[in-house]
């Protein structure tokens, strides 16, 4: 077996780990119905994520998730009243997520300016534009909504697959399909690795730059689309923060922030743990959200060190 | 990176002001000065381009009163309420100058204004309480430089763990004697923060004087010209005989320093330890500050001036939203546009392409 899949092994051990001693703990943690919850509840984190992690695998960042999530929902919950039926308006938000990422690659590529610079001026705008729209919380009162929240496939043992969780599963098909087995992907282990060898090799860098951006801007445009219509209203806060989430996700699941090594199936699992310590704090029930931030930071630390040593010791860099 | 930029990286970083190859003096000044006009131009027609706005929009925008024996108007209210926003960018600016960055400074201020409460209901001294709380960002310091300098870990991830952890240990503290939002007096500490020396607000004052202090310690000593050499090319920094490790210490350090004097202004501004929201997005701001002042992210340059001027067209901005009768909704929109046209202007892609006619770069 390669190297390669060391992290992602290493992040499942820990998944599981959290997991087992969940049921170790509490009765009834040990189950589908948990499993199903956090897959649920993190579904458009992870999914926005997911689109993050091919931005970090090619060596940049993108901090406009979270207002991303924002805007979608406020933008959905405003057409809502104007007759727009929430499939409608979700591929709109789609289509613009697609375009929003895309000029954000132009920009990086073609001034060269730092994906962190240009993606936080993102971030401003698209917050700032949520507050311009509206300052409440609108209601999304499509019957679509209420539908889209009913849906949901039994798993064995009592649990069940939530409408939210199967979006996601099929966007991280999709997304493992692009990034294994398509040249697009190939081209961003490349420009993650060695941008100036992927240069040389011809990889077409802002056509390659310009598509990766869009892809993330899609995927979370998607997980605000699956957050506005999980809580059935936009709301101009909503996903404040969740560009961290994401990229702690990505790092949890073993992609490296250098870019160039990791797989995107790790970060459903990255995405899973952070649900399982929330949900874990949420059953123990004294503990309070300070718990759930430092305990975020002390496994983002482990991780990062248990990368270098792994770096250190099989020269990953650079195995796609 | 070939081995030619490398060196050409090294030597530019090592001689961090002049460009000038073989210059006789007069030249050499001639040419700094048309270079300093240069980088300080494009900022300062921005804040100049603010205030024109300002005092067209509103009159009597310029009027400086005094009123009760302390100065009064728009400009001293920018100049006070940038403060804390300036003083956390010089930090990052000397980070950033290491080809660093420091995402902790906002969880760092929660911090310190956690242990300020803290500290204050325990009954400690208030000289006691603000030594405790710089040293606790000094501490923090440590830490990032520990992580980016020892364990080589990516600044931006480094400093991202005590960024996500950081808010909750302020909570934690607070739960330490009990309550959510814990409030405070404190004399010593809000003299500091909301007082006045003379005629000009305290904050003011400590701001220049931090300003002063780190320009003298940049400028004027060789730890300015090894943070610079150290972000230019750490490895030829290392191999020229500096201590790469130990310069990356020193400037996460004086970040947490200056996030630590930030945090002491802010909860003693506010009375209370709220680590939730104080100081939230003042690391965007301070690292906007630092791009706007013409820093680059890619390190081995440090422009403390420029930088103030940055955290100062970033707070003229805020101040014009306001007072030209928009709604505050508009700030961030109204922000990010005022970047995206700052740093398209210094893209030097972009100004070849707009000169040409839309040519572009062919890549």
């Amino acid at each position: 077996m390669s190297e390669k899949y060391l992290p992602l092994l290493a992040t499942i051990a820990v998944f599981s780990a959290l997991f087992i001693t969940g049921g170790l703990l509490y009765n009834n943690f040990l189950s589908t119905l948990v499993l199903g919850d956090i897959l649920a509840d993190n579904a458009f984190v992870i999914i926005a994520a997911i689109g993050t992690t091919f931005v970090i695998l090619s060596g940049g960042i993108d901090l406009s998730i979270g207002s991303m999530i924002g805007f979608v929902g406020v933008v959905m919950a405003n057409l809502d009243p104007l007759g727009w039926h929430p499939l409608a308006s979700g591929a709109a938000m789609l289509a613009f997520g697609l375009g929003f990422g895309a000029l954000q690659g132009l920009i990086i590529d073609f001034c060269e300016i730092q994906p962190f610079i240009v993606t936080l001026a993102g971030l401003f705008l698209l917050r700032g534009s949520c507050f311009m729209i509206n300052l409440d919380s609108v209601p999304i009162q499509h019957p679509f909504v209420a539908a889209f929240a009913a849906t949901s496939i039994p798993l064995p043992g009592g649990g069940f697959l939530a409408s939210s969780a199967i979006v996601m599963l099929v966007a991280l098909v999709a997304a493992i399909v692009i990034a294994h087995f398509t040249r697009f992907g190939a081209n961003i282990y490349a420009i993650g690795g060695d941008r100036v060898s992927a240069a040389l090799m011809g990889v077409p860098m802002r056509r390659t730059t310009v598509a990766i951006y869009a892809l993330g801007g899609f995927y979370s445009a998607l997980g605000g689309v699956i957050y506005a219509l999980y809580t059935s209203s936009g709301y101009p806060l909503a996903g404040t923060g969740n560009e961290l989430t994401a990229i702690a996700s990505v790092v949890l699941g073993g992609t490296v922030l250098t870019g160039g090594v990791g797989m995107v199936a790790g970060t459903l699992f990255g995405g899973m743990i952070l649900g399982l310590i929330a949900t874990l704090i949420n059953f123990n029930g004294s503990l309070n959200g300070a718990w759930i931030m430092i305990s975020g930071g002390v496994l983002l630390f482990l991780f990062i060190v248990m990368q270098r040593s792994l770096l250190s010791s099989f020269r990953l860099r650079g195995v796609a | 990176m070939t081995p030619g930029s490398n060196v050409e990286t090294k030597t530019a970083a090592l001689r961090p002001r002049a460009n000038t190859e073989t210059a006789t003096l007069p030249q050499r000044l001639h040419g700094l000065r048309a270079l300093a006009g240069h980088r300080a131009i494009w900022p300062l027609l921005a804040l100049a381009l603010i205030l024109a706005v300002d005092g067209a929009i509103s009159p009597g925008f310029f009027n400086v009163r005094i009123v009760e024996g302390r100065l009064f108007g728009n400009l001293i209210d920018i100049l006070y309420r940038a403060m804390p926003t300036a003083v956390v960018a010089l930090g990052m600016a000397v980070v950033i100058g290491t080809k660093g960055i420091d995402l902790s400074v906002g969880s760092v201020i929660a911090i310190v204004g956690a242990v300020i409460t803290w500290r204050i209901h325990s009954g400690d001294p208030h000289l006691v309480v603000l030594m405790a709380a710089l040293a606790v960002g000094v501490l923090c310091g440590l830490w990032n430089g520990f992580l980016v300098a020892v364990l080589d870990i990516q600044p931006i991830i480094a400093t991202l763990i005590l960024m996500v952890s950081g808010r909750g240990i302020g909570l934690m503290i607070n739960l330490l004697y009990g309550g959510t939002n814990p409030s405070f007096t404190s004399p010593l500490l809000q003299g500091l923060s909301v007082g006045h020396i003379g005629l000009v607000p305290t904050r003011i004052i400590l701001g220049a004087a931090i300003f002063g202090a780190l320009w003298l310690l940049i400028r004027r000593t060789a730890l300015g010209l090894f943070l610079e050499s150290v972000g230019g090319n750490s490895a030829a920094a290392d191999l020229a005989g500096i201590n790469a490790r130990l310069i990356k210490y020193a400037a996460y350090i004086i970040c947490g320093f200056c996030a630590a004097w930030a945090g002491v202004v802010l909860a003693a501004d506010t009375h209370t330890s709220d680590p939730v929201s104080i100081g939230l997005y003042i690391e965007l701001d301070a690292i906007l500050a630092v791009v706007i002042g013409g820093g680059s992210l890619s390190g081995g340059r440090i422009y403390l001036g420029m930088t103030v001027l940055g955290a100062l067209i970033i707070q003229a901005l805020t101040t014009s939203i306001l007072t030209s009768g928009l709604p505050p909704e508009y700030n961030l929109v109204v922000k990010a546009f005022v970047v995206i046209v700052v740093l398209l202007l210094q893209s030097a892609n972009l100004r070849a392409a707009l000169s040409k006619g839309f040519t572009g770069r062919k890549r």
